[in-house]
């Protein structure tokens, strides 16, 4: 129990914060930028450094925000329950924020050595290295957030916040299912729950959004449905709900909870990359993934690439919540039940035969292979969508029809 | 109202093909949508003002309505002659005159005061359908800021002012508007 068992971690998980609070709050920025330009407009550009006349296209925007939630009233209103009202907002930052202690930030840094401080082996980007069960604990984590959504929703002693709490408790349990169903392929084919170790499967096998694109479609979706955005944002349906379940929160608390959605969106994201695109992986430039030191270029190259992936999947992310109206809530609970599980169960099925299969004829893993394997998950793909498709339209259309004239209508109307 | 009512026609959804059951043109045009507005956007085709910058443009100052003005005549006298017509088309009742003896022979009647609440007009237009002699009119002036309710109740003065401030860029509305002034 050496001194740098405590504070190499101790270093990660400070950068980690301080990155991840200045990313939610840019991204924030990035999101408004977004929605303007997709709605021809310009967009917040008008707040630059403080106290001059520099603008730098709106960059001082998040710090303009972050002053304003800090002095705000933290008002409290009177009917609500102290204790869980308080406790919400910390359940649900503390569950988002612990997720990305066993995120791989990219792949590792080479041994260094300036002045007194010296590392004796090469330094994994992660706060938490060398946990094998990685995927379990976020999902694990991320249930927890549910218990935030519901403690916001039934202590605010409202009605709309407590129908808004169950309809968000709903869906985020209803889509943990197709969530680890879409994982459970990739854990599969790379034999790890490991995310590093999955990264590395992916650097041999080739990027399992091309291997198992039925299991990206379900992952995608069910992660856009856990971040709860756009086209799943129930919790947050401005005209129906009046907010969801933090409708009663104000200031900080509301800014917790904002930020912790950001966050999921941006933990879906890391979770994106990193199963299914490939993490640090490019063909080519990014080193041998096997060996045990690398370079700094190599590592340079790693980080960069892993960044880009991140930034476009968000990017998507935020093009997305202004492309498709949002679901009915019968039409969400539909999607996950009916149409998502049986997908992700399609897909868990074809994964483990393929596997199967691999370990018989093909343990090392040769070309051909790989390409049988992309065109059986094509194939599979759109046989399973077609087959959804047909035999379980998502029409939920509940007008009366003429047959239905024996129906008793009050006359009144 | 009941289902089997004749005079209810029954509008029957199209059946979806299979294009719409697979959800794929949903996906498909929301995206080029966005894509094509994001694109637009990028290329600095916006249709936001940035006001204090750049001044909005009014497509037609002579149906722009904005504040009022009393117009003058040739000898530089208020044109009003205090009929009260337009103090009874305005739907605000925005408009207050209070009537004098005139000292001109061309007309009974002139407003000794004639006060428009600028911050209780809905700016209809309809004091300047009801003018008979086209003394009341809406500018294209739309930057109509005050520090007081006070100094937003326009008196004659203010709005005499306001005719020679606009009667350069903006002629009498007179004939090709309906008016009946020369």
């Amino acid at each position: 129990m050496s001194l740098e068992f405590f504070i190499e971690p101790l270093i990660k998980i400070a950068i980690i914060l301080g990155g991840l609070m200045t990313a939610a709050a840019y991204f924030v920025l990035l999101e408004r930028r977004m929605a303007a330009w997709v709605q021809d407009r310009i967009g917040p550009n008008r707040v630059g450094i403080p106290g001059t006349k520099v603008r730098l296209f709106g960059l001082g925007q998040p710090l303009a925000d972050g002053i304003k939630f800090i002095l705000k009233e933290n008002y409290t209103p009177a009917h609500v329950n102290h204790a869980l009202y308080a406790i919400a907002p910390v359940v649900i930052l503390a569950a988002a924020l612990t997720t990305f202690v066993v995120i791989p930030m990219g792949s590792m840094i080479p041994s260094f050595k300036i002045g007194p401080v010296e590392s004796k082996q090469p330094i994994e980007m992660i706060a938490a290295p060398g946990i094998d069960v990685s995927i379990l604990l976020i999902f694990a984590l991320s249930s927890i957030a549910v218990y935030g959504v519901i403690l916001g929703g039934w202590s605010s002693n409202n009605k709309y916040s407590f129908l808004g709490g169950l309809r968000s408790s709903a869906q985020l349990i209803a889509y943990e299912l197709p969530l680890s169903l879409g994982i459970l392929g990739v854990v599969l084919a790379a034999g790890s729950l490991d995310l590093d170790a999955i990264t590395r499967a992916q650097a041999f096998q080739g990027w399992y959004a091309f291997l198992q694109p039925l299991g990206f479609v379900v992952f995608l979706i069910a992660a856009f449905a856990e971040a709860s955005r756009l086209p799943f944002d129930l919790p947050e349906a401005e005209q129906e709900l009046i907010g969801g379940y933090h409708t009663e929160y104000a200031g900080m608390k509301l800014l917790l909870f904002l930020v912790a959605e950001f966050l999921h969106m941006i933990a879906a994201s890391f979770l994106i990359v990193l199963l299914f695109l490939g993490g640090w992986h490019l063909p080519y430039i990014t080193g041998d993934p096997n060996a045990e030191t690398i370079s700094w270029l190599t590592a340079a190259i790693r980080i960069g690439v892993f960044q880009a992936k991140i930034f476009a999947v968000i990017v998507f992310f935020m093009l997305v919540r202004w492309s498709w109206p949002r679901f009915r809530f019968d039409q969400l609970m539909a999607l996950a039940w009916k149409i998502m599980l049986p997908l992700g169960i399609l897909n868990l099925v074809a994964v483990a035969v393929v596997e199967e299969l691999r370990h018989w004829y093909a343990p090392d893993g040769s070309l051909n292979w790989t390409l049988l394997t992309i065109a059986l998950g094509w194939v599979v793909l759109v046989v399973g969508w077609l087959g959804v498709a047909i035999s379980n339209p998502l029409v939920t259309d509940n007008r009366p029809r003429r047959d239905l004239s024996s129906v008793e209508v009050d006359s009144q109307i | 109202m009941k289902p089997d009512d004749p005079n209810i026609a029954w509008i029957e959804e199209p059946k979806l093909g299979l294009s719409g059951m697979l959800y794929l043109p949903l996906f498909v045009q929301g995206l080029t949508t966005t894509f094509k507005h994001l694109s637009r956007s990028l290329g600095g085709n916006v249709v936001t003002v940035s006001y204090p910058d750049e001044e909005p443009k009014i497509g037609n100052p002579l149906i722009y309505r904005g504040v009022h003005r009393l117009n003058k005549d040739e000898q530089g006298r208020v044109k009003c002659v205090a009929c009260f017509l337009c103090a009874t088309a305005c739907p605000a009742h925005c408009i207050d005159i209070i009537a004098a003896e005139s000292p001109w022979p061309d007309r009974e009647k002139y407003p000794e005061s004639f006060v428009i609440d600028e911050l209780r007009c809905i700016y209809c237009g309809m004091c300047e359908e009801a003018c008979p002699v086209d003394a009341v009119e809406l500018t294209s002036l739309y930057n109509l800021t005050g520090r007081s309710r006070e100094e937003m109740m326009f008196d004659k003065e203010k709005l005499l002012s306001v005719y020679d401030a606009t009667k350069d860029k903006e002629p009498m509305k007179s004939p090709g508007m309906g008016g009946t002034a020369t």
